[in-house]
C-alpha cells in the first residue's frame, strides 16, 4: 500500500461530526471613499500612492519620482509609460535582472481594505520582475478597485496554471528588535498609480 | 530540563526578560489596534473556525481533490507519513535534480522534521532566507517564535553575529544597517540557488493551489529564480475554496503582526513555465491528534503566533524554555501529543488565564486543551511525584469535613508559632519572594457558627 | 425573601475569614436569607487543575449533594464559581438538578448585578481603586469584556464600585493581564509567577492604585504576598470587604 493510501486510511478512521461549510455572504466592509481607504492603507504599510487621469500625466509624475530619476535600468511593461531601457522579453535568464532599478508593471486590480494590488504572471516572461528590482511601480486602472478581500476573491478564478500575488507596499522586516526596516529582500519602495 | 527550570534561567537576566516581555506585548497591542478596525472580527473568527472544522471532517475527500487539481496543473504531489519520509522525499527530489544549494523560506514543518541538518549532512548548502530564520541559523539556535524567530536576540547580539559571518562593522547594531547587509548577502544566495523550498500557509482543495505569505519577498525570490520549487505542508493547511482565503487572509497578518495583510501573498497554481513544482503533504502525528476529540481543534492552527504574543508566561520565559519546535500555548498542546514524556511540563507552564483562547483567530480552545493535557499526563502517570502526593493527600483531606476542619485548625495553630527562619526555609517555595498569608485564629466557619449560635 | 446557599472557597474559609463574613453581611444587607452549609469543604479545583480528576470527582459529588437544593448558590470567587459552572460536566453530567445547579451558581458581583439587580451602592470610598480582573472571572464567567475580544465593553463588577462616592479607578497599562497565581502554578513555576505578580504591581503603582481589589482572593493573596515582602503600602481588599465597609 502506498504512502498516500496509508495516510488516507488513517484519516478515514477518525469519524468527525458533520460540520457544514459556512456561507461567506455579507462579509467584508464597504467604504464610502474606497480610493481614499486604499491610499491610506498603502501609506500605512510604507507604500506611495498617486492618481492621474491619463498616460501623459502618468509620465510627468514618473519623471518627478526620485527613484525613477536615479534609475539606470528600467523595465516597463505598460506601453507608452516610462522610458524603459530593458526589454523583459529579450531577457533569457531571470538572473540577469539582478541589477534592475525600476520595474513598471500592470496591476490587475486593487483592494481598498489593505492597499494590496493583484499582479499576475500572465504577461510576464519572468515573474521575478515583481521582486528583484530595487523599486516597484504598479499601475492600476482606477475603476478596477474592490472594497475588500471577499470581493477580490469573487473576481478571481484559478482554473489555469499560473501565478498571482497580492502586493501591499514595499518589502520589509521587523526581525531585528521589532524595528521596522523597509526594503528587505524585495523592492525597497512600492508605488501604486491609479489611472483613469 | 523542564520548562520551569529553563524559565527560571531566562528570568535570571531580569532586564532581558522584561525587554522580551515588552517586545511581545507590543506585538499583541498592534494586533488589538488593527483588529478593532475590523467590525466583524469576532464573526470572522467564528467562520474561520467553522471552515476548519468542516475541512477536518472531510479531510480525505479534500486531500484527494487537492491532489487531483494540483496534478492537473502540472505539480507533482508526494505523501509523507512522518518526518523521516518527508526528509527522504525532499532529499530525493533535490538529489535527482543535482541541487547543491537550496534556499528556504519559513516552514515550521521543516523545522519539525529537522530537515536542515538532514540535508547538510548529505552535503547540501541550506540557507534560511527569512531574516529572523537566517539570524538563528547563523547563531546555530532554533527559532524561539514561529513568526518572529529572533525575537529573543538584542540588536547588539545580531550585530556581533553579522560582524562574524557577514563582515559588517564591529559594534554596529542599527537594524537598518544590519538588514541592508543581510539583503546583499541573501540576494547573493537567491541568485546562486539551485532550488527553492517554501512552506505553505494555505492549500486550496478546489483549485490545487498553494498560498504563501511573506513580508520580505523571500519565498518569491527563492522560487522565481531557480527552476525547482518544493513546497512542504502539514495536511491541516488545506482549505476547501479560494473564497475561504478572504476569511483567513483577513485574520492571519492582523493576528500575527498587527498588519492588514503581509506584503506578499503569493498564489502558486502549478509550476512556472519550464520549471517544476513538488508538493510534499505530511502527516507526522497529525492524524493521531485528529482522532482525539479533545485535541483535534489544535489542527485548526494557522501558525499566526498570536497565542505566544499574548501569553504572559511565554513573554517572560522565551520560546527556548519550551524546547519544542512550536512553543507557547499551541506548542504546549502539539508537542506533548508527539512525546508526552519529553514535554510533560509544557501544559503546566500556564496559569490557564485564557488569553490565548480569546486571541486565537480560529478559536482553538487552547486553555481548555492545556487542562485536558494535564488530565492526560496524570493518567499516563507523568506528573512529578511531589505533585501526585500532594493531590492525593489534599484530595483525601478535603473529602472529609472533619479532616479538613482539623487540618485547618492545626495549620492555623502551628504556623504562626514557627520562627521565621524555619517557616521561610528552603522548603517554602511560596515564601521565596512572597509573604505567606496571615494565619488567623478563627476560620470563617468558626466565626459563622458563633454568629448563628449567638442569634438563637 | 431570596434564599441562598453560601459557598466559601476553602482558602477563604481558613485564611481570609473576614472575606467570608463580608460576603455574608453584604448579602444580608440586601435582604437575602443566607445559609452556610457547614459540610462544605472545597470545589476540587486544585486537583482538577493538576489533571487529577480522580481526586476531584468526590469533591464535585460532595458539592452537588450539599448545594443542589438551594434556590441560589453564591460564592465570593470567580474561579470556584467557574469550576462549578464550566468544569463539573465530566463528574456530574446527567445527574438530576445538575443543569439547574450550574445556572443558579453565581459569583457575588454577578449575583448582585444580575439577580438582585443592584445598580447603585450608597456609600463613601474616597480611594483610588486598582481593579484586578481575575482571569477565570473574566474569561470563563465573562464578568467583563476581555481586552482580546472585539466586542462592546461591559462590566459586571465595576458599576458596583463606581457608584461609591469619592471612588476613582486607576488606569492600568495592561487592564487584564494575569497576576500569575494560577493555582499550583504559583509553586511549580515560581519564578514566572512572581515576575508576573511584580509586573502587575508595578502597573498598579504607576497608575496610582491605593487599594487593589478583585473578585478572587487567590489572586489577591499572591499579590499581597509580593507587596508585603517588598514593604509596599498598597492595601489589598476583596471586593466584598469594600462593599461591606460602605454598606
Amino acid at each position: 500500500m502506498n504512502r498516500k493510501q496509508a495516510i488516507l486510511n488513517v484519516l478515514k478512521k477518525s469519524s468527525l461530526p458533520d460540520t457544514p461549510l459556512p456561507d461567506l455572504q455579507g462579509l467584508g466592509v464597504c467604504y464610502e471613499d474606497p480610493e481614499r481607504q486604499f491610499a491610506e492603507a498603502l501609506k500605512g504599510v510604507g507604500g506611495h500612492f498617486f492618481r492621474v487621469r491619463d498616460l501623459n500625466a502618468l509620465n510627468r509624475e514618473l519623471k518627478g519620482l526620485k527613484v525613477y530619476q536615479n534609475a539606470q535600468k528600467i523595465v516597463s511593461l505598460i506601453p507608452g509609460v516610462g522610458e524603459p531601457n530593458v526589454n523583459l522579453d529579450l531577457v533569457e535568464d531571470p538572473h540577469d535582472l539582478k541589477d534592475l532599478d525600476v520595474a513598471i508593471l500592470k496591476g490587475e486590480f486593487a483592494v481598498a481594505e489593505n492597499g494590496a494590488v493583484w499582479v499576475t504572471d500572465r504577461q510576464l516572461r519572468h515573474r521575478v520582475i515583481c521582486f528583484i528590482p530595487q523599486h516597484l511601480i504598479l499601475v492600476v486602472d482606477a475603476h478596477q478597485l474592490v472594497h475588500n478581500m471577499h470581493q477580490a476573491y469573487e473576481r478571481l478564478t484559478f482554473t489555469e496554471p499560473g501565478y498571482g500575488v497580492f502586493i501591499s507596499g514595499p518589502s520589509k522586516t521587523a526581525d531585528i528588535e521589532q524595528a521596522l526596516v523597509i526594503g528587505a529582500h524585495g523592492p525597497r519602495s512600492s508605488t501604486v498609480c491609479f489611472i483613469g | 530540563m523542564s520548562h520551569p527550570d529553563k524559565a527560571a534561567q531566562f528570568i535570571r537576566d531580569e532586564a532581558k526578560a522584561h525587554w522580551h516581555d515588552r517586545a511581545l506585548w507590543y506585538v499583541r497591542a498592534k494586533r488589538d489596534r488593527v483588529a478593532q478596525g475590523v467590525p466583524e472580527w469576532e464573526t470572522l473568527r467564528e467562520i474561520a473556525a467553522q471552515i476548519k472544522a468542516h475541512t477536518l471532517s472531510k479531510l480525505p475527500d479534500y486531500l484527494e481533490m487537492f491532489e487531483g487539481n494540483a496534478k492537473r496543473l502540472g505539480a507533482q504531489v508526494h505523501w509523507a507519513s512522518n518526518a523521516a519520509e518527508h526528509n527522504e522525499i525532499v532529499y530525493g527530489i533535490l538529489k535527482s535534480h543535482g541541487v547543491r544549494r537550496l534556499v528556504k523560506s519559513k516552514s515550521m514543518l521543516t523545522e519539525e522534521c529537522h530537515l536542515n541538518p538532514f540535508l547538510e549532512a548529505r552535503g547540501l548548502e541550506v540557507v534560511d532566507t527569512d531574516l529572523g530564520e537566517r539570524i538563528v541559523q547563523l547563531a546555530k539556535e532554533p527559532p524561539s517564535h514561529i513568526v518572529l524567530p529572533a525575537i529573543h536576540k538584542r540588536k547588539e547580539e545580531i550585530g556581533e553575529l553579522f560582524h562574524r559571518h557577514l563582515h559588517t562593522e564591529q559594534g554596529a547594531s542599527d537594524p537598518a544597517y544590519l538588514t541592508e547587509a543581510a539583503r546583499g548577502h541573501l540576494r547573493g544566495k537567491f541568485l546562486k540557488a539551485d532550488a527553492g523550498l517554501t512552506g505553505v500557509n494555505f492549500a486550496i482543495a478546489e483549485t490545487g493551489g498553494l498560498v504563501v505569505c511573506t513580508n520580505e519577498g523571500n519565498a518569491d525570490m527563492g522560487t522565481s529564480l531557480p527552476p525547482l520549487h518544493i513546497a512542504c505542508m502539514g495536511f491541516e493547511k488545506l482549505i476547501p475554496r479560494a473564497q475561504d482565503l478572504g476569511v483567513f487572509l483577513r485574520l492571519l497578518a492582523r493576528s500575527a503582526t498587527g498588519q492588514p495583510i503581509t506584503t506578499y501573498t503569493s498564489h502558486f497554481h502549478g509550476p512556472r513555465a519550464g520549471g517544476e513544482l513538488h508538493i510534499v503533504i505530511v502527516d507526522n502525528g497529525r492524524s493521531q491528534i485528529l482522532q482525539r476529540e479533545e485535541f483535534r481543534r489544535a489542527l485548526f492552527c494557522i501558525r499566526c503566533g498570536a497565542c505566544m504574543n499574548t501569553c504572559p508566561v511565554f513573554r517572560r520565559s522565551g520560546g527556548h524554555s519550551y524546547e519544542s519546535t512550536v512553543p507557547g500555548p499551541i506548542g504546549s498542546i502539539l508537542s506533548p501529543a508527539r512525546d508526552p514524556r519529553k514535554y510533560w511540563s509544557l501544559p503546566h507552564a500556564s496559569s490557564l488565564c485564557g488569553s490565548c483562547t480569546d486571541v486565537c483567530p480560529v478559536k482553538i480552545d487552547l486553555h481548555h486543551q492545556l487542562l485536558a493535557w494535564r488530565k492526560e499526563l496524570a493518567r499516563l502517570r507523568l506528573l512529578p511525584l511531589s505533585k501526585r502526593m500532594a493531590m492525593n493527600i489534599g484530595g483525601w483531606v478535603l473529602r472529609y469535613t472533619w479532616a479538613y476542619e482539623w487540618s485547618g485548625r492545626l495549620a492555623r495553630w502551628a504556623i504562626p508559632k514557627l520562627p521565621r527562619v524555619i517557616l521561610y526555609g528552603r522548603w517554602n517555595v511560596w515564601g521565596r519572594q512572597r509573604e505567606l498569608p496571615p494565619f488567623p485564629k478563627e476560620s470563617f466557619r468558626e466565626m459563622y457558627k458563633q454568629k448563628v449560635g449567638s442569634r438563637r | 425573601m431570596i434564599k441562598v446557599g453560601l459557598f466559601i472557597p476553602c482558602y477563604v474559609d481558613q485564611l481570609y475569614p473576614q472575606v467570608g463574613m463580608a460576603t455574608l453581611k453584604v448579602l444580608e444587607k440586601f435582604k437575602v436569607d443566607v445559609d452556610y452549609p457547614l459540610a462544605q469543604t472545597c470545589c476540587g479545583q486544585p486537583m482538577a487543575n493538576a489533571g487529577c480528576t480522580a481526586e476531584a470527582a468526590p469533591l464535585a459529588e460532595k458539592f452537588y449533594r450539599i448545594f443542589k437544593d438551594y434556590p441560589y448558590v453564591v460564592c465570593p470567587s470567580g474561579s470556584c464559581t467557574s469550576m462549578v459552572r464550566n468544569h463539573y460536566e465530566e463528574y456530574l453530567k446527567g445527574r438530576p438538578g445538575f443543569e439547574e445547579l450550574k445556572k443558579k451558581t453565581f459569583e457575588l458581583c454577578e449575583f448582585l448585578t444580575e439577580v438582585l439587580k443592584v445598580e447603585k451602592i450608597e456609600g463613601h470610598f474616597p480611594y483610588k481603586i486598582g481593579l484586578h480582573q481575575s482571569c477565570h472571572g473574566l474569561r470563563e464567567l465573562r464578568l467583563a469584556n476581555s481586552s482580546e475580544r472585539m466586542i462592546p465593553p461591559f462590566n459586571k463588577i465595576k458599576p458596583l464600585l463606581a457608584s461609591l462616592e469619592g471612588i476613582s479607578f486607576a488606569e492600568l497599562s495592561r487592564p487584564d493581564e494575569c497576576c500569575g497565581f494560577g493555582g499550583t502554578f504559583a509553586i511549580s513555576e515560581e519564578a514566572i509567577s512572581c515576575m508576573m505578580g511584580k509586573d502587575r504591581i508595578a502597573d498598579h503603582e504607576n497608575a496610582g492604585t491605593e487599594v487593589l481589589t478583585g473578585v478572587d482572593m487567590s489572586c489577591l493573596m499572591h499579590l499581597e504576598g509580593l507587596l508585603r515582602r517588598a514593604g509596599k503600602s498598597i492595601r489589598v481588599m476583596h471586593i466584598a470587604e469594600i462593599l461591606q465597609g460602605v454598606l
